[in-house]
């Protein structure tokens, strides 16, 4: 009972504060909506990204043999734990205009990551990809191997065993996976304003529009917040029911 | 089933007396040893001299007290304290959050002016050149950040360009000056807007500091005043006092900070 208080009452607490007449001004606002928008666009991208980045890695990390693949486990991993402002300094270090990699690649390029959308998605990507890595890992471990090896012997090139046997079988994961990252990336806060900063349309996600609003417009924050919990307990909830059984 | 389930909460109710009982005891125990707690909520653009100010006050009043710093941006610290945060001493960045304050009935009347401050140019150390005045930000490929708007570093800033009439689009609207501080330093913002305490070396962080033309110079003042519900009001008082006094006013002013 206190642990679901503990879980529950905050939510409580921002429903009772929900001001429910002012809600379809608040939501229609250009701040809001901006931050809507950027958040989807931004969200889906990292979403896409972990995906395209990370069943690659977790087939290797599944598949293959080689010497550290523990510490290199460790390391995909760790962006689960490690507070986000870390995350968000770490990535200026790296790629920041000074950074270790930021500074030839503007210097080359004339891209420059921090303050931009790319920054956002990057951020994003950073904090949500090992939540993808680590469902797929998980399904591939325990994908009966010998079902690949058949195919194999009956001709089929990796990639076609990958794509025709192994992908299906892993695909409630998959999907759960897409979804955890996409909403772990929606929900992105310290690695965001601490790499891309906070500005209005370009890079103010929603979670940033909702700790800039608490201090000036809290009506605007609570509706924002609202939003952020729909759509984290639509996914939840989808996932249970379609997914997570099934698997 | 019941019983064991009345039993395990009445061990619970103990538990939380005992806890409570402590609390009050360790709270209230001063001859025994543990301080005074005296928690000031101050404007991030405090939190160097504020460090200092707690270290000379803790070492010159009399009576063990243990001076406990919350730092944010001044609308945070409103936001925190409107919503109950405990608090004995609030210090903000400007007279219209103080106000709020006052209004809301969570600080005592009158709140103390002790210090001033105002806007410079910041830009990145061992950069010289880049950015030489606040003309050069009207250029789109620079990075220039701002405080956000409702922070009071924002609203000066804003103030500021808005009577340059000069066309200067932020890259990034900061929550507090201190973060923003942090990117100039890092060389990620070719310039920022910032306050000149953050630029007297002080702060420790490597930035240069370039004066706004005297027509532009936008000047904060700094009130601070006892919280209405401190439970250690006396305490709070000397304090806000002390903030004014020849000692503190001199670590204030070695922080770059202007006399009321």
């Amino acid at each position: 009972m206190l642990a679901l208080s503990i879980v529950v009452l905050p939510l409580v607490g921002l429903l009772s504060r929900a001001p429910l007449r002012d809600l379809p001004g608040l939501l229609t606002d250009p701040t809001v909506t901006a931050a809507l928008r950027l958040s989807l666009i931004t969200s889906v991208a990292a979403a896409v990204l972990s995906t395209v980045l990370g069943v690659p890695l977790a087939w290797v990390l599944s598949r293959v043999d080689f010497p550290g693949k523990r510490l290199v486990r460790a390391l995909v991993t760790l962006p689960m734990v490690l507070p986000p402002v870390v995350g968000g300094a770490a990535l200026l270090f790296a790629l920041g205009r000074r950074g270790l990699v930021g500074e030839p690649l503007a210097e080359a390029t004339g891209i420059v990551l921090p303050f931009s959308i790319a920054g956002v998605v990057l951020a994003n990507t950073f904090v949500a990809m090992p939540f993808l890595v680590v469902a797929v890992e998980g399904a591939l471990d325990g994908v009966d191997r010998r079902v690949e090896g058949a195919a194999a012997t009956l001709g089929a090139t990796p990639l076609a065993v990958f794509g025709r046997v192994t992908l299906p079988l892993i695909g409630p994961s998959l999907r759960a996976g897409i979804v955890l990252a996409w909403a772990r990336a929606l929900g992105e806060f310290g690695a965001t304003i601490t790499f891309a900063g906070n500005l209005e349309g370009r890079t103010q996600t929603m979670p940033l529009a909702v700790f800039v609003a608490l201090t000036e417009d809290q009506d605007a924050a609570i509706a924002i917040s609202l939003i952020l919990v729909a759509v984290s307990l639509t996914v939840l909830v989808t996932l249970r029911d379609r997914w997570w059984r099934r698997a | 089933m019941t019983t064991r389930r009345a039993r395990g909460r009445r061990w619970l109710a103990a538990a939380f007396v005992t806890a409570v009982v402590a609390a009050g005891c360790g709270g209230g125990g001063r001859d025994g040893g543990s301080p005074r707690v005296v928690r000031v909520s101050a404007a991030a653009s405090l939190t160097d001299a504020m460090g200092d100010i707690e270290r000379l006050f803790e070492e010159t009043v009399t009576d063990d007290v243990d001076v406990q710093v919350n730092l944010a941006g001044s609308a945070t610290i409103r936001a925190q304290l409107l919503e109950g945060a405990p608090a004995d001493v609030v210090a903000t960045a400007n007279p219209a959050i103080m106000d709020d304050l006052v209004a809301a009935g969570i600080v005592d009347e009158p709140a103390t002016t002790f210090a001033t401050n105002h806007l410079v140019l910041a830009v990145p150390g061992g950069e010289p050149d880049a950015v030489t005045g606040l003309a050069d930000l009207a250029d789109p490929d620079l990075f220039v950040g701002l405080c956000a708007t409702g922070v009071p570093c924002g609203d000066l800033a804003d103030a500021a360009i808005a009577a340059s009439g000069l066309d200067i689009t932020a890259d990034t609207r900061e929550p507090d000056v201190r973060s923003l501080l942090a990117k100039v330093a890092a060389g990620e913002l070719d310039a920022g807007l910032v306050y000149s305490t953050d630029v007297t070396g002080g702060s420790g962080v490597d930035v240069v500091g370039i004066a706004l033309p005297p027509e532009l110079v936008a000047i904060t003042s700094y009130p601070a005043a006892t919280v209405a519900s401190s439970s250690n009001g006396d305490l709070a008082n000397r304090f806000v006092d002390f903030l004014t006094m020849p000692s503190a006013r001199r670590i204030l002013s070695d922080h770059g900070f202007g006399p009321p």
